[in-house]
């Protein structure tokens, strides 16, 4: 009967905290932007090109996010059934290509005055690459299926697979060697930024973070009304036979 | 103010990169809210669809009812006290 109840029970407890997550999120991108436009100094190597970091980097880290909770979903939707699960990663999808996008594109904008090139076909730049078109993988296959649980299905081994590619993209720096600088944020013994860059970074991400939040229970609710509207226009098509 | 929008000389990439971004995250809340509100649309049309027909059925039955003792009564009225 769980099963049952969940779809409500998220729709109630998502109604809470839609407000909540939605001025979290105007807050700190207006706080996040402020910060990173007026609030920190220019680098020294690399003058005001530095402020592009504060977009890509937190976007990088939201498309590693949003994949990772994606393909635990999925493997929570394989092994469970839970309705929820499949919703989520197909609510999720836009999202998180959305913001793989926003990487690669400032990725290359930031590449174009400090690498000298809009692009190389390095490991840590392919390897993103694949992940933009993973997401759009899951999103046309998903959709490509009448019935929507066999899209689902499909939809989730996909996710599955595809997870091999978040620790190839993390530790691609390492691995090989790309024109990409390692990581100086998310690395052993503590970040090598300085603390006037790091704060309006960390801010962006927790904006970024609270907005794929936001953004992903409306659509969430969106695919729930969607199962209402399959299952109503089924009950009206029945009521029309019978009356 | 002009240093701030010239961005160092670097504002041809600055300047995309934030915009870019803005355009993307916006328009993906905008699509999610459009699409959200035309499904509890079709949602709220469709349990139209099954309740007004049983609600007009119970309306039919108290005008009847009601012509026949209080033919002056508020419109209003009879209607609400069928209904719950």
């Amino acid at each position: 009967m769980h099963r049952f109840a969940n779809p409500a029970r998220f729709l109630r407890l998502s109604a809470l905290l839609l407000p909540w997550t939605a001025g979290a999120t105007v807050i700190l991108l207006i706080a996040g932007l402020y910060l990173s436009l007026f609030g920190s100094p220019p680098d020294y190597q690399q003058g005001d090109t530095v402020r592009i970091m504060y977009i890509h980097v937190p976007a990088a880290w939201m498309s590693l996010f949003v994949y990772t909770n994606m393909a635990i979903a999925a493997a929570a939707g394989l092994v469970w059934k839970h309705p929820l699960a499949d919703l989520f990663a197909k609510a999720a999808a836009p999202i998180g290509a959305g913001f793989t996008l926003i990487c690669l594109v400032t990725g290359s904008l930031w590449g174009a005055p400090m690498w000298g090139t809009w692009w190389v076909w390095d490991a840590r730049l392919t390897s993103v690459l694949i992940l933009f078109f993973l997401y759009l993988g899951y999103m046309a296959l998903v959709n490509a299926f009448d019935d929507p649980q066999r899209g689902a299905r499909a939809g989730d081994v996909l996710l599955l697979v595809g997870i091999v590619n978040v620790p190839i993209i993390k530790f691609s720096v390492d691995w090989w060697n790309t024109l990409h600088q390692p990581a100086s944020v998310v690395r052993m013994g503590g970040p090598t930024i300085d603390s006037s860059m790091l704060i309006p970074l960390l801010v962006m991400a927790v904006g970024f973070t609270t907005y794929f939040i936001t953004v992903v229970i409306l659509r969430l609710r969106a695919e729930l009304a969607q199962r209402k509207i399959q299952t109503l226009r089924f009950s009206v098509a029945g009521d029309g036979a019978t009356g | 103010m002009t240093e701030f929008f010239t961005m160092g000389g670097y504002a041809a990439f600055v300047w995309p990169a934030y915009g870019l971004a803005a355009l993307v995250l916006i328009g993906l809340l905008v699509v999610s809210l459009k699409g959200l509100r035309e499904a509890e649309a079709t949602v709220r049309a469709l349990e139209g669809v099954r309740t007004p027909r049983r609600r007009a059925r119970a309306a039919a039955h108290s005008d009847t009812a009601h012509s026949h003792t209080a033919p002056s009564s508020a419109p209003g009225l009879p209607g609400k006290a069928s209904e719950g």
